[in-house]
């Protein structure tokens, strides 16, 4: 049991390692397929990694009323969404978060991380981080209810709420295909596009103040700060492909007590699907206008209203739990 | 455990009790500083109370006793089991910290003989509330905790708007006690048993049962502050000394609950399902709305009282899932939602009680409670702030703070809904899901909301600008509930196990034991199988992560920090006044949420170019819950008083026919009814 349970450690240890090594990379590919669907030549795939880089050697400039909260949010906004995007299954299902914690914790857990980045964005006073953090929580009024309601759906279509259990069950019936899983499909992507502060509901290249959300939160942040607080941007966004991967395409995924051979193979798709899923928001991104901040309530209420068609088909198809 | 053993307990029990009654018969004789001794007392009291509460509550004991007086040949029937005994933990966990935040008021200005006498008497009437064991008793201590709360919120009575907060508050609290009374009588049946026993032994049939459920909800609803039973709670519960306030909404709408709890699940017998939907559509409702007060006023107490609202909605919830559990056989699922329930009132009653001393904190500090005054507190009270904080984040319901560990469990709960066989819940069941999650996601930015107007930013108030750190005794009643929050989130499951005895005698079940999950404190719903949640793991998870980015980024980065102006892209403004107000903080939210629920109109006047005159922009929420059920019903008593009013002036003549109508009626209604 306790070599098992080493084993189960160190793998798990190893996707915490794995997503946060990748998702620099992802976050390049997202804005190397952009740049050349715009014709522009584009950074390196690497440029996240440099970019972090840059911003750990360059010293922090902090604004003089700011408390210690401000100084401290970056590392446990790091944190909690560190393990928020290890809870999530990658390469295999039988890792040891399989039972620290379900999907219910995994939404109030990135909801901990905003919440601490909204106070963050407030801290120091400023008109532009009051807006960023104003507009950020009125987003998640309606982004955060559609995810609970997504996974509360996937809990009762699988049968349990761990989410090695949720896989699991999407590997044993990929071709599960039923209204309600659409339906989820859809207002999670919704959901997934809003959080990461992705176009059509944010820019994120952009520092115009009329659209800013996620980035006007974090205008007085520099230095290593910000590198942390990217860093948490980069693996929410692996966190969200793997979730629609795991959910959604979870062929190749290894299932628990696959051995290391499977979770090789776990790794490789894990890895494929997710740069290939990074490159399909590039497109999405480059074909789509971004929005006006009050027509965003219309946007991600889509996905809230999805979300309570999905649950209430699942209610009335009477899921697994009978 | 039978009567013999019971003894020292009772003992110890009636000595706390005596010593809060003297307490407050001593203080209405004292003037001045000598009333200070009321909070060590009241302090002492509620930790004796609370002791023999969880002694009964771990120990599985059951103690009834019988006083001689009341009402003649029934008696004053007194009983303590688990139920009772863990409100009792919650009520006197409530009473030590604000009569711990009482010994540091200030002995020469807040000490006031309007307030001392009355708070072990209220501490007193709570406790009596739990311990009765008939119906007399009941009503009796339910009266004596509504005056002695309505006599604590009129203390300031030089302010008009508390006297109106009083007027309603003695009108809803009349018509609450009115409705229990109506309760108790259907429970009683026509042979008048009024002991909790006999109740017990003939449960009544079901259309007085529905009668007595629809009185008890509305009884104890209106206490608790159940929609559209609410209007006063948010005027009452601010205009009390904030030590009062965080016994009135931490602790009294608890009482509430405890009501609902001992008609619904006890005295009523078992239930049919349909009793689960009154519960939970009145409490979603209530969870949501609740929130969306909140969410768009700006008094700090007042947001406070409003989220109590939404708490009490949400325990509701819980309440009417495990009903609807239980009357289907489902045990399992049933003690999910008994849990859930009771741990959400002991989680509200540990961070709300603790943001309340908070707010009292920040109105010692600064004399002011509008948000849009305050700021920056966090630089001058570094403490308060800190405890603020956690009590904040609790009752978001964000990891690893207790307010999740309920919330999950009752996620649990709806989601096992669909094993349920009627089609009503099946309709139900999701809309309560969606309204539960946006009622999450609305806490989570309502606090932030206030605490980042309050604490954080720049002072927006010469007030704010000078405050300073409140005495030692307050911030060690803040520091303990803020501990309790932590802990309470980390060990769940050890809480979940203290409340079994009370989930096996209300749903005949209890949860799984924590020892069956691959760690000692996984908190496990249904089976391990099927949901964990296993807080210590997740939170030494966290910490280690963020002590490995801390280790690492130390290593890796310049470590250099600069201190420097704000750069707010490049135009910071000196003014305190360009920082985002509470208002516009909710400005995204009123125009997503306002304009359905409130109506919301935003007008700006925009002068002509050249015109001198500043612009200006003004915002109408109308509040239909008042216009509909408050204002217009008060009209109408109005009303009908002026016309009846010319009744006084009738000649002897017409006053004799009048009775002898009256007569003739009654007896006519005697004749048919024989």
């Amino acid at each position: 049991m306790t070599g098992d349970l080493l084993v189960q450690f160190l793998a798990q240890g190893a996707q915490m390692f794995m997503v946060l090594l990748i998702a620099p990379l992802a976050v390049g590919v997202v804005r190397r397929v952009k740049a050349r669907l715009m014709r522009r030549q584009g950074a390196p795939l690497l440029q996240g990694y440099r970019d972090l880089a840059k911003l750990l050697r360059k010293e922090s400039v902090i604004a003089e009323n700011a408390s210690w909260l401000f100084r401290s949010a970056p590392s446990l906004i790091f944190a909690l969404t560190w393990v928020a995007a290890a809870l999530v299954p990658s390469f295999a299902s039988g890792l040891m978060f399989n039972w620290a914690a379900d999907v219910v914790a995994l939404v109030a857990l990135l909801g901990a991380a905003r919440a601490l980045l909204a106070l963050a964005g407030m801290d120091v006073g400023t008109s532009f981080g009051g807006i960023g953090s104003s507009r950020e929580m009125m987003i998640a009024t309606l982004a955060e209810p559609a995810m609970m309601l997504i996974v509360l759906t996937l809990a009762i279509a699988a049968g349990t709420t761990r989410l090695a259990g949720v896989a699991d069950f999407f590997i044993a019936e990929p071709l599960a295909v039923r209204v309600s899983l659409g339906l989820s499909l859809v207002a999670l992507i919704i959901v997934a596009l809003a959080e990461n502060a992705r176009i059509p509901v944010d820019n994120p290249v952009t520092h115009l103040e009329l659209t800013m959300v996620h980035e006007a939160m974090i205008l007085e942040y520099s230095g290593r700060h910000l590198a942390l607080i990217e860093a948490a941007s980069y693996l929410k966004l692996v966190l969200y492909l793997s979730l629609l991967i795991c959910l959604f395409a979870p062929f190749g995924m290894a299932p628990a007590n696959a051995g290391v051979g499977g979770w090789a193979i776990g790794l490789l798709a894990w890895s494929a699907k997710l740069l290939a899923g990074a490159a399909l928001l590039g497109v999405w991104e480059v074909s789509i206008a971004k929005m006006r901040v009050f027509r965003l309530p219309d946007f991600v209420g889509i996905a809230f209203v999805f979300g309570f068609l999905a649950i209430l088909l699942a209610f009335l198809s009477r899921g697994a739990f009978e | 455990m039978g009567y013999q053993a019971a003894v020292p307990e009772l003992y110890v029990s009636g000595a706390a009790l005596g010593a809060l009654a003297v307490a407050a018969a001593v203080a209405t004789l004292v003037r001045g500083p000598a009333l200070a001794f009321v909070y060590p007392l009241s302090a002492l009291a509620a930790f004796a109370l609370g002791a023999v509460d969880l002694h009964a509550l771990l120990g599985g004991g059951e103690w009834v006793a019988r006083l001689p007086i009341g009402l003649p040949g029934v008696g004053l029937h007194l009983r303590l089991d688990a139920l009772s005994a863990f409100f009792g933990i919650v009520i006197n966990g409530g009473v030590l910290a604000a009569s711990v935040y009482g010994m540091g008021l200030d002995r020469a200005k807040e000490l006031t003989p309007r307030v001392e006498p009355l708070f072990p008497l209220f501490a007193a009437a709570m406790n009596l509330v739990l311990i009765a064991d008939d119906a007399y008793a009941f009503l009796f201590s339910w009266e004596l905790m509504s005056l002695a709360s309505w006599a604590l919120v009129v203390a300031r009575h030089t302010d008009p708007e508390s006297r109106r907060a009083g007027y309603l508050y003695l009108i809803m609290a009349a018509i609450g006690t009115s409705a229990l009374l109506f309760a108790f009588g259907g429970l009683a049946g026509p042979a008048g048993g009024y002991g909790f026993d006999t109740i017990r032994a003939h449960p009544p049939g079901p259309l007085v049962a529905a009668l007595v459920l629809a009185a008890g909800l509305v009884g104890c609803g209106s206490k608790g502050g159940l929609i559209p039973l609410h209007a006063w709670l948010p005027l009452a519960h601010p205009a009390a000394p904030s030590h009062v306030s965080a016994l009135m909404s931490g602790v009294m709408t608890k009482v509430a609950i405890y009501g609902f709890v001992r008609i619904a699940f006890d005295l009523l017998g078992p239930p049919a399902w349909w009793w689960a939907l009154p519960p939970i559509v009145l409490g979603a409702v209530t969870a949501v709305l609740g929130l969306l007060y909140a969410v768009f006023d700006r008094d700090l107490k007042r947001v406070l009282a409003y989220s109590t609202i939404e708490n009490v909605g949400v325990i509701f919830v819980a309440l009417g899932l495990a009903l609807a559990f239980r009357a289907n056989g489902q045990e399992a699922a049933a003690a999910v939602a008994m849990a859930a329930a009771l741990l959400h009132v002991l989680n509200h009653s540990w961070f709300k009680s603790l943001l309340f001393l908070g707010a009292g904190a920040v109105l010692h500090a600064t004399g002011r409670r509008d948000l849009e005054g305050l700021g920056g507190l966090i630089h001058r009270m570094p403490r308060t702030a800190a405890f603020f904080l956690v009590g904040a984040l609790a009752i978001s319901a964000l990891p690893p703070l207790n307010g999740f560990v309920s919330e999950w469990l009752l996620f649990q709960a709806v989601i096992a809904a669909p094993a349920l066989p009627q089609a009503a819940l099946h309709f139900a069941s999701p809309a309560i899901g969606a309204m539960l999650a946006l009622a999450a996601a609305l806490a989570a930015a309502c606090f932030v909301r206030v605490y980042g107007i309050a604490f954080l930013g720049r002072p927006r108030s010469v007030e704010a600008a000078r405050a300073h750190e409140v005495p030692m005794a307050q911030q060690i009643a803040m520091g303990g509930l803020a501990l309790l929050c932590i802990a309470g989130g980390l060990f769940g499951s050890v809480l979940a196990a203290m409340i079994a005895p009370v989930l096996r005698d209300l749903v005949d079940s209890v949860l799984p034991n924590s020892g069956s999950g691959p760690t000692a404190f996984s908190l496990i719903a249904f089976d391990p199988e099927r949901s964990i949640y296993d807080a210590p793991v997740i939170a030494f998870f966290v910490a280690i992560a963020s002590l490995t980015t801390l280790l690492v980024v130390h290593r890796l980065s310049a470590r250099r920090t600069r201190l420097g102006p704000a750069w707010d892209c490049g135009f910071p403004d000196p003014s305190p006044a360009t920082q985002y107000t509470a208002s516009s903080f909710a400005q995204p939210l009123r125009r997503v949420y306002g304009a359905v629920v409130f109506a919301a109109r935003e007008t700006v006047v925009m002068p002509a170019p050249g015109d001198a005159r500043p612009a200006q922009f003004s915002v109408v929420l109308v509040d239909y819950a008042w216009r509909v059920l408050y204002a217009a019903p008060s009209r109408a008593v109005l009303r009908l008083s002026e016309r009846l009013n010319a009744l006084q002036f009738l000649s002897i003549r017409r006053y004799l026919v009048l009775m002898f109508a009256a007569l003739v009626i009654l007896l006519s209604i005697a004749v048919v009814a024989i």
